[in-house]
């Protein structure tokens, strides 16, 4: 073969768009509330958040109604969640292709990133909704949104490259994911501000990637907090390396897919 | 081009089979590793593919035969880069289709239309050359009416039309088959086979597994027999599928004794013991000539009494390509229970209108509805000879077709002219 593999990545590009195209068709088919879902989920958790962690537990929210609040998180949230999920489940859902034809294995979990931005999109929609509803305005930092978005399909791929790889051997990486998202989800400021966490438990928090993305994501959008370049700037390293890495790791296992499968 | 298309050099391949290298879950796997540290026990390996080394120029089309198991499908996958070698190399060179399956990548939910990108796709094709040709494809498959609909909704017979269609208009330096033909009813069969034979013409190369060896012969000038991993032989398909078949054939002649029925599939509550060929007295016909007369004894062994049975028979060409096939449910016979024990059955053939030239013989017998209790498949070579096959003394072989049928030329309406 006189192709390198980021040759043939490129004269396959169009796969990754037929395979998000069909996550997204299939997905929206499938569901009896279809688009109504990408909704329905966070809108659902966001309720059930504010009645017990805002209400009653009364859990601060950087001045900001706590509706709002939980809802930007979870929306972001969200997506990291759903993109880890279906990449790590794309290889072993897809193996009858994999045992058949030959192509850039790795778009399969790529084309997850990309079709659950669709969700992303709609429930973007909702939050600008609701910013209305409660009179709340994007700071200038809105500009730096795609960026952290950027940075967060990073981290969710190197993520599910490294699932999607061992869940091809080990099958039960598919029952650890949903427990091992849900406990991430409680380590990432979401349900609180990371204000809330006392100054030491706020830096180990900083290490967790998600943190820096999701405090930004709400500081940029929704105002009510600085900026924190710091938290940024860690995430975005740790999202690199882990992309990185994740890559090289998913690389090196490829060639036994079809035989283990 | 320069160089082959394809060349394969001290391929091997070798499965693991165990613990090691299915999947497996966590547990299972600290197991493994914990018990092998123990007993010291050396995974059991299988080699698939032992040691092969080929080449193939641009533009043949060989075919590739083999029993079951003898590596056929394992060498396509490698060759079509969907599993690796587990030493030597492989190299093939310009673009690369590989059907090992149709319809790879099908997804209910879609409709044919999506299907045929999404396929068209995987296999290789750029949207821009897609969209070219998707009339065309649509128009091939067959399913102009139904392209909107999901394919959930189509049968598996429209399903595989349409990937066929896909398929068939790739445009690849070397395509890749593996027995995709053998399903689908005759027509489409068919419509596949012209379809490969075009390619021909195209001046591809061509890499074709198929037990069709009818197919193999017609199409390929070159032929692969693989078996236990190792080329068998490796010459013009007409020798070498001709070598294939008589292989799985021992006897010649009028009589053939089948009690070993070791491997024979059937769950043996009936057995053939033996096949006879017979003459009108009931003497046994080792010289059958074409338009013969021909009884057919089936002796048979049952273990108990059974009953609502069938039993038949096929007729193959010398390539495997089926001729005739006739059993006691064809002909609304109603079999009443037969007892325990050894017995036989007959079949009478007025007259064997199949042209001179080898046949294979496979008897089965059925229980309607039910298991099959033995098959003995190409238990017998017939060797038709040349007879006066239209009542004339012309000698007719088997370039004139398979059968033959009485018939008379009728002159009456011919306008003789004028004598000068």
């Amino acid at each position: 073969m006189s192709e390198t593999w980021w040759s043939e990545l490129w004269r396959y590009r169009e796969l990754l768009f037929f395979f998000a195209a069909r996550d997204i068709k299939v997905r929206y088919k499938q569901a009896a509330l279809g688009a109504a879902w990408a909704v329905v989920q966070p809108l659902a958790t966001m309720l059930v958040f504010t009645i017990f962690f805002g209400r009653i537990a009364r859990i601060p929210s950087n001045g900001l109604p706590y509706p709002l609040f939980s809802f930007c998180g979870l929306a972001a949230w969200l997506y990291f969640a759903s993109t880890v999920a279906y990449a790590s489940n794309s290889l072993v859902s897809n193996s009858s292709m994999i045992t058949k034809v030959y192509f850039p294995r790795v778009y399969l979990p790529t084309s997850s990133a990309l079709g659950c931005l669709m969700d992303l999109a709609i429930s973007g929609a909702v939050l600008a909704a609701m910013m209305i509803y409660y009179g709340v305005a994007p700071t200038p930092f809105v500009l730096l949104v795609p960026l952290l978005v950027v940075i967060m399909i990073l981290l969710a791929l190197g993520v599910g490259f490294v699932l999607a790889a061992l869940n091809v051997r080990f099958r039960d990486v598919k029952h650890v994911v949903p427990f091992g998202l849900q406990l991430w989800l409680f380590a990432t400021p979401i349900i609180y501000p990371l204000s809330y966490l006392p100054t030491e438990a706020q830096r180990l928090s900083m290490l967790n990637p998600m943190t820096g993305i999701v405090e930004n994501l709400r500081a940029a959008v929704l105002g009510g907090g600085e900026f924190n370049w710091q938290a940024m700037g860690i995430s975005a390293a740790i999202s690199i390396a882990v992309f990185c890495v994740g890559l090289v790791y998913f690389r090196k296992v490829e060639r036994n897919f079809a035989d283990v499968v | 081009m320069q160089g082959p298309a394809v060349r394969v050099d001290h391929l091997t391949k070798r499965y693991e089979i165990g613990a090691a290298q299915r999947n497996t879950n966590v547990r299972e796997h600290v197991t493994n590793l914990l018990t092998s540290v123990w007993r010291r026990r050396r995974p059991e390996v299988i080699t698939v593919l032992d040691d092969l080394s080929f080449e193939i120029q641009p533009g043949e089309i060989v075919g590739i035969v083999g029993s079951n198991g003898a590596g056929k499908s394992t060498l396509l996958k490698i060759l079509s880069r969907v599993t690796f070698p587990t030493a030597g190399e492989v190299h093939v060179s310009g673009r690369v289709a590989s059907l090992l399956e149709v319809g790879t990548g099908f997804h209910d939910e879609l409709t044919g239309r999506e299907n045929i990108f999404l396929n068209g796709s995987i296999l290789g094709m750029k949207t821009a050359q897609i969209k070219a040709r998707f009339d065309e494809i649509v128009a091939y498959s067959g399913v102009e009416q139904f392209i909107d609909t999901p394919i959930k909704r189509y049968s598996s017979g429209m399903r595989m039309r349409l990937g066929f269609a896909v398929a068939a208009h790739l445009n690849p330096d070397v395509l890749i088959v593996d027995e995709v033909l053998a399903v689908g009813d005759a027509a489409f069969q068919r419509k596949c086979l012209k379809t490969m034979e075009g390619l021909r013409h195209g001046g591809r190369t061509v890499l074709f597994v198929s037990h069709n060896l009818g197919a193999v012969e017609n199409l390929c000038s070159r032929a692969i027999w693989l078996q236990g991993g190792r080329i068998k032989l490796d010459g013009p398909a007409r020798e070498v599928t001709k070598k294939y078949m008589s292989t799985n054939v021992d006897v010649v002649g009028g009589s053939v004794n089948l009690e070993a029925a070791a491997g024979r599939p059937g769950n043996g509550d009936m057995r053939f013991t033996r096949v006879e060929f017979l003459d009108a007295q009931g003497h046994i016909k080792n010289i059958i000539q074409a338009g013969d007369p021909l009884r057919i004894r089936f002796h048979y062994s049952a273990k108990k009494p059974l009953s609502n049975l069938t039993i038949g028979y096929r007729i193959n060409s010398e390539f495997g390509m089926g001729v005739t096939e006739s059993s006691t449910r064809l002909h609304d016979i109603v079999m009443p229970t037969i007892a325990a024990g050894d017995a036989y059955i007959d079949v009478d053939i007025p007259a064997l209108n199949m042209m001179p030239g080898v046949y294979y013989f496979t008897a089965g017998v059925t229980t309607i509805g039910g298991p099959v209790h033995d098959t003995a498949e190409n238990c017998l070579r017939m060797e038709l000879l040349s007879g006066k096959v239209y009542g004339t003394g012309r000698v007719i072989d088997n370039t004139h077709g398979v059968a033959f049928f009485p018939q008379t030329w009728e002159l009456e309406g011919v306008r003789v002219a004028a004598e000068r």
